[in-house]
């Protein structure tokens, strides 16, 4: 018990340990970027006396209309690059275009800047641009295809809506985002080309796949080796999270039926939690994985088929003929019965979705803070002051949103297992 | 000022899944209070209901984002 509460607390530590030097670095970083910006913008602007740029290149930023909130998106979203802490890692892109066909390259081919913590290319590669580590396409038929070094990218709102457009030989061309399925619902839609890359997001589900394989093929082994012994290293930590998850979530919904479905609950579990941790660590990507609609919709789906493929005979009873209830009353439970099938899932999804991604921009605008209150390093004084502030506030952020992660992963299970239950219920009455 | 009238609903749905959640906390406190010994299932209990409660205010949420 003693080992177990000291590799709690040692984990504990180290997050908070990492979360700390995140941001003495990320303050460091981020004035320094800011130097960087005005520097250029001076440059520019003398530049602009001269020659027009076509309304492309670096804009000064205006401290008093700035909006955190695309600052916001562009951290929580899923990314073409591998940022760790200042550095750009490039990814493999595959995407497929019905115009054009599969194209699939490094995203290095886009020639973005690897110190640069944005990662917007210089070239567009048969219309496809990177826009802030993100892959997008050019609409217009009549941009040439091939590697074409473009002027720069610029986004612009329009109907509260930001619009990309790539600047290219004195014309804008406007660029779109991927298709997604959500049918405009979270801003997306059905557009000119689909995006299968090994994105920042699979990157990180790979990682903590085989971290996960290696962990728990290790603790598999020592069981076997060490049978009948205490447990040491490793299974500490594991047995303990293992033994609560199967003694208060697998064992009191799931009846005797336990040990089909602890493996199912299992994977769920660790996966999130795996996941939920991983995003938490500062200056790695910072993916937000679990954060991301997609990744949490697969995970739903999977639990909508283990929970009605189980079904026995008294759950779909329950849903189309609940019994002993007069038929009138039946008109109105069958529907509402039907659409808790399809809502049950939806909450998974949304849930686990809505309080990552809500934790991770929350620690955003707190750093954002700082850039508001110093007017992007014009006022260094109420800078210093507002970081101070703003540290305090992210680090109980950052210790609140660990407490996130274990909950929801927790949340996300509990929810399957009592969903699966309840299709498995055998009836007493 | 501009916004749109649909962030009001979401606070609103935010206040009720709030008193929710609260009234499922203060319970469960006292339950356990009053049985220690039965800490552990009230505790997955608790979770379970202020998940489901949280489900409803998540649907209120993406309704008004919907609604926008």
């Amino acid at each position: 018990m003693r080992k177990i509460l000291i590799s709690c607390l040692f984990v504990f530590g180290f997050a908070l340990f990492l979360n700390a030097q995140d941001h003495s670095h990320d303050h460091h970083n981020h004035d320094h970027h800011n130097h960087d910006h005005h520097d250029h913008n001076h440059d520019h602007a003398h530049k602009d006396d001269h020659s027009s740029h076509g309304g492309c290149g670096h804009h000064e930023v205006d401290p008093a209309t700035w909006d955190p909130a695309p600052t916001a998106f562009h951290h929580i979203s899923d990314a073409n690059v591998f940022s760790i802490g200042p550095f750009s890692i490039p990814l493999p892109c595959i995407l497929y275009a019905p115009d054009h066909g599969l194209s699939m390259f490094m995203s290095s081919k886009f020639d973005f800047d690897w110190n640069a913590h944005e990662g917007t290319g210089h070239k567009a590669i048969d219309r496809y641009v990177l826009d802030l580590g993100v892959v997008r396409r050019i609409k217009d038929n009549s941009f040439p295809m091939g590697e074409i070094k473009i002027d720069g990218i610029t986004h612009k709102k329009e109907n509260d809506v930001t619009v990309g457009y790539v600047c290219y030989g004195g014309n804008k061309y406007q660029i779109e985002d991927q298709s997604t399925i959500d049918g405009g619902v979270f801003g997306g839609g059905m557009t000119s080309f689909y995006d299968f890359s090994i994105s920042k997001n699979v990157i990180s589900m790979f990682l903590m796949v085989l971290f996960l394989f290696w962990l728990f093929r290790s603790v598999a082994n020592t069981y076997k080796k060490r049978r009948g012994m205490a447990p040491t290293g490793k299974q500490s930590l594991v047995e303990a999270i293992f033994v609560f998850i199967q003694d208060e979530v697998a064992k009191p919904f799931l009846g005797h039926k336990w040990e089909k479905f602890t493996p199912f609950l299992m994977a769920l579990f660790f996966f999130i939690l795996a996941l939920n941790l991983f995003g938490q660590i500062p200056f790695l990507g910072g993916s937000n994985a679990t954060g991301n609609l997609a990744l949490t919709l697969v995970l739903a789906v999977i639990t909508f088929f283990v929970v009605n493929l189980n079904g026995n005979k008294h759950y779909w009873q329950h849903i189309f003929n609940f019994p002993d209830v007069p038929a009138p009353v039946k008109a109105i439970l069958t529907p509402i019965e039907i659409l808790g099938v399809f809502i049950k899932p939806l909450t998974l999804m949304l849930r686990l979705f809505a309080n990552i991604t809500a934790g991770h921009i929350v620690i955003i605008i707190f750093i954002s803070l700082i850039f508001m209150f110093s007017e992007f390093g014009r006022n260094m004084g109420i800078g210093v002051g507002a970081a101070a502030g703003s540290v305090f506030l992210t680090l109980f952020m950052m210790a609140i949103e660990l407490l996130v992660a274990f909950i929801q992963a927790f949340v996300f299970t509990i929810l399957t297992a009592s969903y699966i239950g309840a299709a498995t219920e055998e009836a007493h009455h | 000022m501009t916004g749109s009238i649909a962030a009001i609903g979401m606070g609103i749905a935010v206040i009720g899944a709030g008193i929710g959640i609260g009234n499922v906390g203060a319970k469960a406190m006292e339950a356990i209070s009053r049985q220690p010994e039965a800490v552990g299932d009230i505790r997955s209990n608790m979770i379970l209901i202020a998940g489901l409660i949280e489900g409803a205010a998540i649907i209120a949420i993406v309704l008004s984002f919907l609604a926008r």
